[in-house]
């Protein structure tokens, strides 16, 4: 039987707010337990929360970036729940009224376009940290990360396939990263994702009956999560069996997903407006606002480097991977207008370079106005390209300007045609018998020549006028 | 009657309350009793009003995202009935 995958994702996103959703503790990562607490974040009776305006306006930015409709009135709601995690027993969230709708996102598929649907996303707030003791029946409990402003996106199920689900999540890490509203850390779960994934025959309308799929922490256990519970659910449906609706773990290390047991018991949570929480109204005046003060966007970037820059779509992929990347990029082609080479040296020598030192562009020691300038005297002929690998490898260490390094290693090209004929000529009367052989038919000899007028200049020659040279004085 | 007592055990144990078989005689009658006087609401017409969700009138309470002190460790866990160092400590909960 050939069946086909349905999968919707919903993924939270941490917002990169210096404050919680509804109180000042501070959101920032790493500090001693439970230090970043209030009354408020810890659920005392009594307290007021009030909602952090750059919250929503990032979750607004969001909504904007994956063409969701902003709704005129929003609510918050309680859902409620019991969990050691979660101080109030009850997570403020959104339910009957989101901030946002009716979106989508466009992917690359098979060359061609494919729109995955937004059902929404809403604002809520994060609960803490349990660590559980290994050897004793007890959990330990921060609540630093307690009311860390999130926001929900939820997909329709629209994705048919586990590579298009990982494909859909780096577009929308890109977008948050790009919008800068979210860093993006998947390992510290500053975005996460959870997937229900059922099969069902091709041809078939309805949905089959589907697993919800936890604890992917990066894009390539997500897919992997997900091909695993495909072929998982395939097995079963095949061999005679039915699905059941349940909440599976991806476990990394064994590579299979588990039935997250005691929790068969179906959740009620008893959603209602929270009234403490005052209705939020967004109109068009603060829509335009924010809109307004959008960057662009990756895929558009993509697109206007492509048209632009006439670069091919793979490196245009590769530079507008990272926003601070795509900006460097521009920066060197405003200076030294030729994209192509810009682009090279970029993902060759200068990424390598940070890769190994596992540094960012924004740490490169290499200011874009020194590549740019580095380019343009390979372009003049003042050094070649194989000077350039040295030059840009000591620019990155040292952090000096092409000029300078060229200065310092007595680098320059030598492009003086008398000079280089002159050393030409004495090359070719101190090896009478090559020559002979070279004008006897055997042409090999040529790089001979070449390698005895780099040697004698120590690399510096022009190796186009060398050619030239060359060919001209050895035929006479 | 508008809540049978089986209702009553269900919204009891998601609550976590242990009720007795008379407490939950007791108030399902009085649940009842509640709901039937709420049931008064319903006389009246409500069509084309739209559902409110809080009685005043006020939108759009904002704070702006400045850091303020928060209590520290200390304060934080100062009525935990059970801790260690800087955690509160729970009884083992997995999932």
């Amino acid at each position: 039987m050939e069946f086909e995958t349905v999968i919707g994702l919903e993924v939270h996103a941490q917002m990169l707010t210096e404050t919680k959703i509804f109180c000042s503790c501070s959101t920032k990562f790493g500090a001693a337990p439970n230090s970043h607490t209030c009354p408020i974040c810890l659920g005392m009776p009594g307290v007021l929360p009030v909602l952090n305006k750059k919250v929503v306006e990032y979750a607004m930015k969001m909504a904007l970036a994956t063409n969701c409709a902003i709704n005129p009135t929003c609510e918050f709601a309680r859902k409620n729940y019991f969990y050691p995690d979660l101080p109030k027993g009850y997570q403020i969230s959104q339910y009957a009224y989101p901030l946002a709708e009716h979106g989508w996102l466009e992917l690359e598929v098979n060359g061609g376009k494919k729109r995955i649907g937004i059902t929404r996303i809403h604002m809520e707030e994060d609960a803490g940290k349990l660590l559980h003791d290994e050897h004793n029946p007890v959990s330990y409990v921060d609540l630093n990360r307690t009311g860390v402003p999130l926001i929900e996106i939820v997909s329709e199920p629209d994705i048919r396939g586990a590579e298009e689900a990982a494909d859909y999540l780096k577009r929308l890490h890109e977008i948050l990263v790009y919008l800068e509203i979210c860093d993006g850390n998947m390992e510290e779960g500053s975005f996460r994702c959870d997937a229900n994934v059922s099969i069902r025959p091709k041809g078939q309308k309805e949905f089959g009956t589907r697993a919800e799929l936890k604890n992917m922490n990066s894009f390539r256990n997500v897919q992997r999560g997900l091909e695993y519970e495909i072929k998982r659910q395939q097995y079963i449906v095949e061999n005679g069996g039915t699905i059941v609706q349940e909440t599976r773990l991806w476990d990394d290390a064994q590579g299979v997903t588990n039935s997250m047991r005691g929790k068969e018991e179906a959740h009620d949570y008893r959603y209602f407006p929270d009234p403490d929480l005052v209705p939020v109204i967004v109109d068009e005046a603060w829509i335009g606002k924010i809109r307004a003060d959008m960057p662009e966007l990756p895929q558009a970037k993509r697109e206007r480097f492509i048209s632009e820059y006439q670069i091919s779509a793979y490196d245009a992929g590769v530079l507008t991977s990272e926003k601070a990347l795509a900006g460097y990029f521009e920066e060197v082609v405003a200076i030294c207008a030729k994209p192509k080479q810009a682009g090279n040296w970029l993902m060759g020598d200068v990424m390598k370079f940070l890769n190994e030192d596992k540094k960012t562009i924004r740490e490169c020691p290499i200011t874009a106005a020194s590549l740019a300038e580095m380019i343009n005297l390979i372009d003049a002929g003042t050094i070649s390209g194989k000077m350039a690998k040295d030059i840009v490898e000591e620019m990155y260490q040292s952090g000096k300007n092409p000029r300078e390094v060229i200065a310092e290693k007595g680098m320059v090209q030598i492009t003086d045609e008398a000079a280089l004929a002159k050393t030409i000529s004495s090359i070719i009367d101190a090896n009478p018998q090559q020559l002979a052989d070279y004008r006897a038919g055997k042409e090999k000899l040529f790089g001979f020549f070449v390698g005895q007028v780099m040697k004698a200049t120590q690399g510096k020659a022009n190796p186009q006028i060398v050619n030239d040279l060359l060919k001209k004085m050895l035929a006479k | 009657m508008k809540l049978t007592a089986q209702e009553v055990e269900y919204v009891a144990h998601l609550a976590r309350l242990e009720i007795t078989p008379q407490e939950k005689e007791k108030f399902t009658a009085q649940l009842n009793d509640i709901l039937l006087y709420i049931d008064k609401l319903n006389e009246l017409d409500t069509k084309g009003v739209e559902p409110m969700s809080h009685a005043i009138g006020v939108t759009n309470a904002f704070r702006a995202d400045k850091v303020a002190a928060s209590i520290g460790t200390e304060k934080t866990l100062a009525n935990a009935p059970d801790g260690r160092g800087e955690f509160f400590r729970v009884p083992k909960v997995i999932e």
